[in-house]
């Protein structure tokens, strides 16, 4: 469905771990939702000078309440415009667009889903969660960051899975370690029939050679969901591009935005990522 | 005894006001375009305006050929606007015309289609492939290295401009305005103008991004993957209106687009004074994906708010002579102080050379 653009409300911001959720009243988004999509959100207000919307995964929406349809989404603050969304009160106003991105594809039959999710880049994995059980799958999750306290959504992957483990780089939790550490066994042990994946395109890359030497090199598919800057979110800038094998085998330089951000893993061209291929169509050699 | 007071209604009329605007042989009902590359070729905005209800979509300038563009990061914020290097990334013209301008044609969106060359028979090829076709108007993007001049710019160079201008003109379809749009990174920009209307150019498109970079101090590198960028949005405003207002200075009767972070309607209003016949609505797209429908409301508003109920009362009307201005009768009583500062000020304007050349009324101060 068409993505809409909302003067919405802010009706909360609240700190969670070292991130913040920020949920906004905004009727007509969470109709459209499915998971892995996204919003764009302007900051900084009209008198700012920050023109670029922020791009967040959809970590939940409420169809209706007392107030109207709702949006969640978590952040870190990083700059200027996300100390800016930290700021933001109750009842302020906040212009949302959305649902935007192509979501996650979802098995037609119940299957055992393996999400991983790095830092807050686990926030879509859990509407993708809600929707993987209705249609009867089993899913166990890895949960990983740098430190413990950047784990994000430690319990509700408890509630939700059948088993979790987590790692985080110094050790603070769970195993020390990155989440492509355990995710070998992890899939062995749950005879794992997909992958799926959000957080950085570092954890990404990692994820993705572990899910295609699955099983002795046979692989098994993944949906990861990839983080590039963007400047518009709706694919109209150019910006977000990276470099995707189509169903013909040629390369192009794709929009995370509109044909993203959930690709398969195996079309990305992980050895060329952040330049253009000599092979990708139109590339200047 | 209950007062009660209606609040005032400040929702304004605008459908009132003639919007339409003449440029060359073209004629649009809304002077708002959406500006080439900030709109992809029209289709994802559809979503967020009504885009038949705008003067026309000019698309992201195309080439001959598919194109990849360049690296990442292609883009970096900066106050007020943003830095681009995308590289023209896109489908060439054989797609585009089969796909988005099919698609254009369709919905009945004006298509204004901005053509990029790396030489002066590039460019007349791709107006040539034009022939035929639903075009309104051809926008010649002569902001590209030239391929046989060691890289140089068009834009930059009055002869070469002229040349693609040209050649654009001989190859295009008749009748279809042929606007050029200039690159503000230039000593004289009235002299490039020149040379393009000289050269068969229906009008001209002020400005295109101007050239900056921005430096990561995390890495020390610059932060673009192709180093310089292109600056665009508000941050560029006060640039792009200086130069309308030095072209419509120079060539009053040559029909003008504003472009430049134009966010409000009266952004837009200040462009349409300084003597642009039209606007286009850019970089401010990604921070408001209706801001072309937005601005053209908001510009109306404008007009009526000033008593115009026509959009071409307001074209170049900053530069009118300025008012003089004669008191008829003395102030009322009590505005002695206003009054006395009233003829200070008339004395200082009339008095003004003779003032700062024998300045004995000033006195210097202790320190």
């Amino acid at each position: 469905m068409a993505p809409i653009q909302v003067k919405g409300e802010v009706l909360g911001v609240k700190p969670v771990g070292e991130y913040f959720s920020m949920t906004v009243v905004a009727p007509g988004i969470a109709e459209r939702t499915k998971p892995g999509q996204f919003v764009a959100v302007a900051v900084g207000g009209d008198a700012g000078g920050l023109l670029l919307r922020r791009a967040f995964s959809i970590y939940s929406v409420r169809e209706t309440g007392v107030y109207g349809g709702t949006v969640e989404f978590i952040f870190s603050v990083a700059g200027r415009g996300t100390a800016w969304l930290a700021a933001q009160r109750p009842y302020d106003p906040i212009d949302i667009v959305g649902p935007l991105g192509r979501p996650f594809a979802l098995p037609r039959e119940p299957a055992n889903c393996v999400l991983v999710g790095g830092g807050y880049g686990a926030a879509p994995l859990f509407p993708l969660a809600d929707a993987l059980r209705t249609r009867g799958c089993r899913i166990d999750a890895v949960l990983g960051a740098s430190t413990g306290d950047r784990l994000f959504g430690a319990l509700d992957a408890k509630r939700m899975a059948a088993s979790v483990a987590f790692t985080t780089d110094d050790g603070s939790y769970g195993e020390k370690g990155r989440v492509s550490d355990v995710l070998p066994d992890v899939i062995s042990r749950v005879h794992a029939d997909v992958v799926y994946a959000c957080g950085p395109m570092a954890m990404l890359e990692a994820v993705q050679r572990v899910a295609s030497d699955a099983y002795d090199g046979a692989g098994i598919p993944t949906q990861l969901s990839v983080e590039e800057s963007m400047a518009c979110g709706i694919g109209v800038c150019m910006t977000c591009v990276l470099p995707i094998v189509g169903n013909d085998g040629h390369t192009r330089m794709a929009r995370s935005c509109v044909d993203g951000p959930v690709f398969g893993g195996d079309r990305i061209r992980w050895d060329a990522l952040g330049t253009v291929p000599d092979d990708a169509v139109g590339a200047q050699l | 005894m209950t007062v009660t007071i209606r609040r005032q209604e400040r929702t304004v009329r605008h459908v009132n006001v003639d919007m339409s605007t003449k440029l060359g042989s073209l004629t649009v009902a809304d002077p708002v375009f959406t500006a080439s590359g900030c709109a992809a070729a029209g289709q994802e905005l559809a979503a967020f305006n009504d885009l038949t209800a705008i003067g026309g979509v000019v698309t992201k300038s195309i080439q001959l050929n598919p194109r990849a563009g360049r690296a990442t990061p292609r883009m970096a914020e900066t106050p007020s606007g943003m830095l681009n290097s995308i590289g023209l990334q896109g489908p060439g013209i054989d797609i585009f015309i089969n796909r988005d301008l099919t698609w254009l044609a369709e919905h009945q969106v004006n298509a204004v289609v901005s053509i990029a060359g790396q030489s002066v028979d590039e460019y007349a090829k791709l107006a040539g492939k034009l022939r035929g076709k639903p075009v309104a108007m051809i926008e010649v993007n002569i902001s590209c290295p030239n391929v046989e001049d060691r890289g140089q710019v068009f834009a930059c160079d009055k002869s070469a401009a002229a040349s693609v201008v040209q050649a654009v003109k001989r190859a295009a379809p008749a009748g279809v305005p042929i606007f050029a749009k200039l690159s503000p990174d230039v000593t004289d920009i009235v002299s490039i103008a020149t040379a393009c209307v000289d050269a068969g150019a229906t009008g001209l498109s002020l400005i295109n991004t101007t050239l900056g970079m921005v430096i990561d101090t995390t890495t020390m590198r610059p932060l673009l993957a192709g180093v310089t960028g292109g600056l665009s949005g508000p941050a560029i405003r006060p640039l792009a209106l200086r130069c309308v207002w030095q072209v419509h200075q120079a060539m009053p009767e040559v029909p003008l687009f504003g472009i430049g972070g134009i966010r409000t309607g009266l952004d837009a209003l200040e462009f349409i004074l300084a003597g642009a016949s039209a606007v286009q609505i850019g970089t401010v797209i990604f921070n408001d994906p209706g801001a072309p429908s937005r601005v053209s409301r908001e510009l109306s508003e404008a007009l009526t708010e000033r008593g115009m109920d026509r959009l071409d009362q307001a074209i170049g009307l900053a530069h009118r002579p300025p008012e003089v201005v004669i008191p008829e009768s003395p102030d009322p009583p009590g505005d002695e102080l206003v009054d006395e500062l009233y003829e200070e000020s008339i004395a200082s304007d009339i008095d003004e050379m003779a003032v700062f050349a024998d300045d004995q009324w000033l006195e210097d101060q202790d320190v």
